[in-house]
């Protein structure tokens, strides 16, 4: 059998450790309300062959435009991740007969991409940062999709897909284990979130990968790679990448060879199988598509994009850090998304940033998770919690209070200060009322007193205990030290 | 009234703004001809009907004095042009029946002028061919010696034959490697490929997108000159158009031609060329000398290349753009067991040979191992080709060559492809260089068959060649009528 040992990444066989090298090949829908080079809308879950214009369909005569809208995202994504952009790029096509494939050839980009080279940074699995090398993106259009379940002799083809924009983000193989592939997809799609060039929806479809996985003894040659094609979520591409590493290392170990080749995963078996082998690998026979000049950009229009760029989540990070005083993994918890950030930055304005951060990514999200609401439907207003936070700082209410007014809060969707009013939960900071509850405990509990004053310390506690239980919790438990220090002498 | 056919657009257009006849009168005319010309073989679809209902339109707007640039002119279209309505097969089997929801650019332009379609012509399968002989509905003949049946050249054969049969008043064509001008010399009219990008190609069915481009077949220079005029301009749905502004082609005729550069390329000569066609090519440069133009020899010694270059390119785009044809979508297909036999099936019994032969060669020159050595190659050479036409335009201001090799041939003769792919040797280097030719007729040879010349200018100067043709033109004042044509 063989084992994973998670904490050096390394799968042990019966030879001894074996490393995995994984690249990850990304395919992002392009966020545009138009396709790559026609005019249809590419608005998802239309009736089949809704969103098809002729030249998606590929009528004779027809030819593709350039959509701009797309550069402009490609352009956006490569500056988001640390890459070259290429002044000069070329889209070519990528021939092939298949039934969802009208034009009988791929619009694609091959040896001149629209991105160089970049990089990305994220977490590996002991938590260090780690940086991800990116070796090009280009454009590309996505084929149609055949429906063969819908009839028992015929396919049908739904073209509503045809032509959407796709940028293929390609990873240098860089990637080490199940857990950093995840990572770095995680990450991809949080940035191209951010700077909205792609929706990350991977149920919809619009963010799937191809995963490259060889095995090789640590630091030793690359082996041969297979290729498991179209994962798409996190989890399955996780579990893809540990069964393919675990099959080629026990192939390796058997003696074996790896053949090259490109698998599928079942989803039902967690297992990958074979769906062809480079001998029967197409020849794309790829070629500048002559209906599309050259695409050259010049600097005024990459500058003018650079420009424009959001704040990255990297930035974002170390200004949370910064700005609020909060720890790195609170910042990076909340720069997961962008309605977070939004969220937190509104609710802590003028707060202590930590109070703030310890509401929001315990209470909150610990109940929003327990009721299963989503945070877009979150019933506490960014300016409530502000407000929460404020009647803590300000004494207002004592931090064991909060919770019951949070409580509230989160089901009645009500201002804090209204409740603590309603229901008179204002922290008791009159000093000679607090004498009254201090008085009234020592008067209740003589030989406690006597114990106490005898040396018995620990004893402070119960009179504490004691004192904010006859004041509701409301007494401010400092002035209750306080007071009680001076009466116990 | 005289026989109507005898004008040409511009005297057609005087004379209907005149009233001295009606477009109506017209149209039917040229419905009698097509009729009259029907063993000629050179429409596929006629389109009567609609024409004469448009005719009755033109004839309303020159009542109201509110004609367009081309009202009531009725053309004939290559049916490499999609129309709306009608049926469009490039001569091809793969495309029976399509009929396309959708109007090319180029015809849309003549329709929004006011031109009438009266049909669609023959040509070579998706314009694969230099003598319309692999047109799916048969070879149109040449209405020259017509009794000869020969051929009419290609692929825009139905077209310059229609042209000079008095089928058609004009005809637009699509000219890939000669497609307009070699057919308009076999036929003694005159063609005009425009500079690459000069047209829209959107709505034309495709065979090899960086050579192909539309022009007009028409009987006389000033003709092409108008309607070129309509015909071009910039459309943002085709990306390789060009949005040079369109000169007043017709109105800034006639300008003088004394001290412009002529070269002559010595390279445009071939073994079996005939004495008539350099005798035609000598009785060009007297005219053009005799208006004070400068004879200059010059040397291209790429041409050779050109044509090797052509048959690298135009088949490997051709392989790639009628992949579309598969049977799944439109047009004929014939089932098979699988997706993949359909396909056979139908690609195997919807495309001729030439199509197929084309198709794979063009498949073999992109395939992995082979594409540096023959289409990156030949992409390289294409590049030489067109700076040795730029350095030369810094010499000279326009070529002068023969159109063709031979006059033309007997339907049938050609067995040989090579001999066949000759053909196009001298109109094939300006289409890969994406520069301006025309040719038009200057004699008839010893067998009574039309020797056209070509002249090739700069980029985008359609202005100046059709200038320096039209006082060719008028100097060789080529009268003679085709005797298959109609009267």
């Amino acid at each position: 059998m063989i084992n994973t040992n998670k904490n050096s990444n390394y799968i042990s066989g019966k030879t001894g450790d074996w490393e995995i090298v994984i690249g990850l090949e990304i395919h992002a829908q392009v966020l545009s309300s138009s396709k790559l080079f026609s005019g249809a809308s590419t608005e998802f879950g239309k009736d089949p062959n809704h969103n098809v214009s002729l030249v998606d369909a590929a009528m004779p005569g027809m030819l593709p435009v350039i959509n701009q809208t797309c550069i402009k995202q490609a352009i956006k994504s490569g500056i988001a991740l640390n890459a070259e952009i290429n002044k000069y790029s070329v889209f070519d096509r990528k021939n092939y007969f298949y039934a969802d494939l009208p034009q009988g050839y791929q619009i694609s980009q091959y040896k001149y991409p629209i991105v160089g080279e970049g990089s990305l940074q994220i977490t590996d699995a002991n938590g260090e940062d780690k940086v991800i090398g990116i070796e090009r993106i280009h454009l590309e259009q996505d084929a149609g999709k055949s429906l063969h379940d819908q009839h028992p002799s015929k396919s049908f083809i739904d073209l509503n897909r045809t032509g959407v924009a796709l940028m293929e983000i390609v990873s240098k193989p860089d990637l080490r284990s199940p857990e950093e592939a995840a990572s770095y997809v995680k990450k991809i799609r949080t940035v191209l979130r951010y700077i909205e060039t792609c929706d990350g929806n991977m149920e919809q479809g619009s963010l799937r990968a191809d995963c490259n996985v060889s095995v090789r003894k640590p630091n030793g040659n690359l082996g041969t790679r297979c290729e498991i094609k179209n994962l798409n979520s996190i989890k399955f591409i996780s579990q893809a990448i540990q069964y393919e590493a675990e099959r080629q290392v026990e192939i390796l170990e058997n003696g074996g060879v790896i053949d090259q080749e490109t698998r599928l995963f079942d989803t039902s078996t967690g297992e990958t199988r074979s769906m062809r082998s480079k001998e029967d690998a197409h020849d794309y026979r790829y070629f500048p598509d002559p209906d599309l000049l050259p695409l050259e950009l010049c600097d005024s229009q990459i500058s003018e994009i650079r420009s424009d760029m959001p704040e990255l989540p990297d930035q974002l990070v170390e200004r949370l850090i910064s700005e609020y005083g909060i720890t790195k993994y609170d910042a990076n918890v909340i720069a997961e998304e962008k309605e977070y950030v939004h969220y937190y930055e509104n609710s802590a304005k003028d707060r202590d940033g930590k109070l703030v951060v310890n509401w929001m990514t315990s209470e909150l999200f610990g109940l929003l998770k327990k009721n299963n609401i989503q945070f877009n439907q979150n019933p506490i207003s960014p300016n409530y919690l502000n407000e929460l936070v404020e009647l803590i700082e300000n004494k207002t209410i004592s931090g064991k209070i909060a919770k019951d007014v949070f409580e509230i809060m989160f089901a009645t969707s009500k201002s804090p200060k209204m409740i603590v009013k309603e229901k008179g939960l204002e922290q008791v900071t009159d000093d000679s009322a607090i004498e009254v509850f201090v008085d009234q405990v020592i008067n209740e509990n003589k030989d406690k007193v006597k114990e106490y004053l005898s040396g018995k310390d620990k004893l402070f506690g119960f009179f504490v205990g004691q004192v904010m239980k006859i004041s509701q919790g409301k007494a401010n438990p400092g002035l209750v030290n306080k007071i009680l220090k001076s009466k116990l002498k | 009234m005289s026989n109507l056919l005898q004008f040409s657009i511009s005297e057609a257009l005087f004379l209907l703004k005149k009233k001295e006849f009606s477009t109506k009168e017209l149209v039917e005319t040229y419905i009698n001809a097509i009729e009259k010309t029907k063993d000629l073989n050179m429409y596929l679809t006629t389109c009567f009907d609609q024409a004469l209902e448009q005719a009755k339109t033109s004839d309303q707007n020159y009542f109201n004095g509110n004609q367009r640039f081309l009202e009531g002119i009725p053309l004939g279209v290559k049916d490499m042009f999609c129309t709306l309505g009608i049926e469009t097969t490039a001569s091809s089997k793969i495309l029976k029946k399509f009929i396309p929801t959708y109007e090319s650019t180029v015809t849309q332009n003549l329709w929004k002028e006011g031109a009438i379609n009266l049909g669609k012509l023959s040509c070579d399968e998706f314009a694969m061919g230099s003598s319309n002989e692999t047109a799916a509905k048969g070879e149109v003949i040449n209405p020259w010696n017509f009794e000869e049946k020969r051929t009419p050249g290609g692929s825009s054969g139905g077209s310059a034959a229609a042209v000079a049969a008095k089928a058609a008043l004009a005809a637009t064509g699509t000219d890939t490697g000669g497609s307009i001008r070699q057919p308009a010399a076999f036929c003694g009219v005159v063609g005009l490929k425009p500079t690459y990008g000069r047209c829209s190609r959107w709505g034309i069915v495709a065979f090899a997108s960086s050579l192909d481009q539309a022009g007009p077949i028409t009987r006389n220079v000033p003709d092409a000159a108008l309607m070129l005029q309509v015909m071009c301009g910039y459309d943002p749905k085709d990306s390789t158009s060009s949005n040079k502004d369109v000169p007043n082609f017709y109105n800034d005729l006639g300008k003088s031609i004394k001290g412009i550069k002529i070269g002559i390329p010595e390279e445009y000569n071939s073994d079996g060329i005939s004495s008539d066609i350099l005798n035609a090519k000598d009785m060009t440069i007297n005219f053009l000398k005799e208006n004070g133009a400068e004879i200059i020899p010059v040397k291209l010694p790429l041409t050779k290349y050109s044509l090797p270059v052509y048959y690298i390119v135009a088949p490997a785009e051709a392989s790639s753009n009628l992949a579309r044809y598969d049977g799944v979508r439109y047009g004929a297909r014939i089932d098979g067991n699988s997706l993949d036999e359909m396909y056979e099936n139908t690609r195997n019994l919807g495309f001729g040979d030439e199509v197929k032969r084309r198709i794979m060669i063009g498949t073999y020159v992109l395939s992995s191992g082979y594409y540096d050595a023959y289409y990156l190659k030949a992409q390289k050479v294409r590049r030489l080709i067109k700076n040795e036409f730029t350095e030369i335009f810094k010499q000279v201001d326009y070529l002068v060559t023969p159109t063709t090799p031979t006059t033309a041939f007997k339907l049938g003769s050609t067995q040989d492809l090579l001999t066949m792919y000759l053909n196009d040797v001298f109109t094939v280097p300006a289409s890969l260089a994406g520069i301006p030719g025309i040719s038009l007729p200057i004699k008839l040879d010893k067998n009574k068959l039309p020797v056209g010349i070509q002249i090739l200018g700069k980029d985008f100067d359609e202005q100046g060649l059709l200038n320096v043709a039209n006082i060719i033109e008028s100097c060789a004042s080529f009268k003679d009528t085709p005797n298959g044509a109609a009267s």
